[in-house]
């Protein structure tokens, strides 16, 4: 059984700018030139664009800001900011805006000077009874559920690092991935020690980059240039904001939001042909991966070896190289929905997963707070 | 009529006050009878506003640790950990007077009100060990 939003919206455009250092470009600039390009791939004249949807950490009020510096006339805006699961969560936003007739042409962007800026460290809000410790977030409040799922589960670090690996593979695979060098397990353990149990390789990069996404009401989409990727289903769940307050630190909120993407989708885990993750550290993968049902608690560590998420491997995830060694500014949300439609358009060169029809897109927000699952589909699946 | 529940000092002004008095204050739900902590105005568990300011037991577990590692010249690693209180709640904090990197889940600690930078807060130390005192 399906229903829900399943069907409703579908993707036609999707823009990016070049991964890693854009010095002397501001994040708006960077954003501008993402929307200039996803406009053009849909064949949609600006003017044309009445919903705005944006968050970024650096302008709480980023729905006028992109409305204004963009010369748009909204009238659907939506600024929420759930940290990086933010972008999924749009496509639900959108979807709704879309199907409800408030609007006729969505815009979801992003754009991040994090590396050239030095903000790239910048996390989630203030937390009064954590911060206090100077625990160095977001990495520590990742770093203490990886230590619980090691003494749980018997998770070791050589797995842990088997997902640096798989995403360096796909990386190597993209050309514009910012980090594609060949990278090994003994690499990533060898490297500097940032907070125990992870190095510097099981932490995601600091880039710049922008991405937009320009999404329409499924029936108008039959008219645009490209393949549509179409909105099958999506679910959202959240269990915290502080790490402390997390009430399982191996369970994360996608063991929620994922069955009811599925159930909107009407499809099992099992269709899914490519897997787009929020990886900002190692142990992301590993939980998801788990609280997704591709594999059962407490196993991920064992199922991403001998490279099963690698390319060759029995499932495609994170296929443009991850926010591990792909791109990550700041926020990584865009950048897994605008891979997943590469996938399902068969337009992603070398790292193509063959005959794609069926994405997955798992954001995280917070500090493994906020979990929102996208199930995007070919127009076959509709 | 005032709620005088809403009035005063509230939860977080308590829970500092504790501290200045080297005092580790949690809060107890005189609704659902469930411990809280960090403070708040109203009660998580059953929406409750009928909140006390009681003495934590100072006793934890060590449910989850990490070391935070400092490039050098910036000072030395220190231990991040969460830890369960006896009461139920879990809270975050540094676990000291051992090895960073020696603190163990599963571990039986202590809390103290301690320093960090200027700060008091709620530390912990091994169960075990002797009372040190002294700012860290």
């Amino acid at each position: 059984m399906s229903g829900g939003l399943r069907g409703a919206a579908a993707i036609v455009g999707i823009g990016l700018t070049e991964f890693g250092e854009l010095p002397g470009r501001s994040r708006m600039e960077i954003m501008a030139e993402a929307v200039h390009h996803a406009l053009a791939d849909a064949g949609i004249a600006k003017e044309r664009v009445d919903g705005v949807f944006g968050a970024d950490f650096a302008d709480s009020l980023i729905g006028l800001t992109m409305a204004e510096y963009l010369g748009l006339d909204p009238t659907v805006i939506d600024g929420t900011n759930i940290g990086g699961s933010s972008y999924v969560n749009f496509l639900q936003s959108a979807a709704l805006a879309l199907d409800a007739g408030l609007c006729e042409v969505a815009l979801i962007a992003y754009g991040s000077n994090a590396r050239s800026a030095g903000r790239g460290g910048r996390g989630p809000g203030p937390v009064p009874y954590e911060t206090v410790y100077k625990p160095r977030q977001p990495i520590a409040a990742y770093a203490l559920a990886a230590s619980r799922h090691m003494y749980e589960f018997g998770t070791t670090r050589e797995q842990l690092a088997e997902v640096a690996v798989a995403a360096r593979g796909w990386a190597a695979l993209n050309p514009a991935a910012f980090m594609r060098d060949p990278l090994t397990v003994d690499d990533v353990l060898g490297s500097r020690m940032v907070v125990d149990p992870f190095t510097v390789r099981d932490c995601c990069l600091v880039t710049d980059a922008g991405a937009a996404i320009v999404m329409v009401k499924a029936d108008r989409a039959a008219d645009s240039p490209l393949p549509p990727a179409h909105l099958l289903g999506i679910g959202a769940s959240t269990t915290h904001s502080q790490i402390a307050c997390m009430p399982d630190l191996t369970l994360t909120a996608a063991a929620r939001s994922a069955p009811r993407a599925l159930a909107m989708a009407g499809i099992g885990i099992a269709d899914v042909d490519v897997v787009e993750l929020y990886d900002a550290f190692t142990i992301n993968t590993i939980l998801f991966l788990e609280d997704l049902g591709f594999c059962a608690k407490g196993e991920g560590g064992v199922f991403v070896e001998g490279g099963r998420i690698a390319p060759g491997g029995a499932l495609p995830v994170n296929t443009n190289g991850g926010g591990l060694s792909c791109v990550h500014p700041g926020m990584y949300g865009m950048f897994l929905l605008v891979e997943a439609v590469e996938q399902l358009r068969g337009l992603a060169g070398d790292r193509q997963v063959e005959g794609a029809e069926i994405a997955l897109c798992n954001g995280n927000g917070g500090l493994l707070s906020s979990q929102v699952t996208a199930v995007l589909g070919s127009a076959s699946t509709l | 009529m005032a709620d005088t529940r809403f009035q005063g000092p509230g939860p977080d002004a308590v829970f500092e006050a504790g501290m200045a008095e080297g005092e580790f204050r949690i809060q107890c739900c005189g609704s659902c009878g469930a411990h809280i902590h960090y403070p708040r105005a109203l009660c998580p568990e059953c929406g409750s506003a009928e909140l006390d300011s009681v003495r934590a037991s100072g006793e934890g577990t060590v449910h989850a640790t990490s070391v935070v590692r400092v490039r050098p010249g910036h000072g030395e690693d220190y231990n991040i950990a969460l830890v369960d209180l006896a009461e139920g709640p879990r809270m975050m904090t540094r676990v000291v007077d051992i090895e960073p990197g020696a603190v163990r889940i599963g571990d039986a600690v202590t809390a103290f009100v301690g320093e960090i930078e200027g700060n008091r807060v709620v530390l912990f130390r091994p169960a075990a060990a002797p009372a040190s005192g002294g700012d860290r």
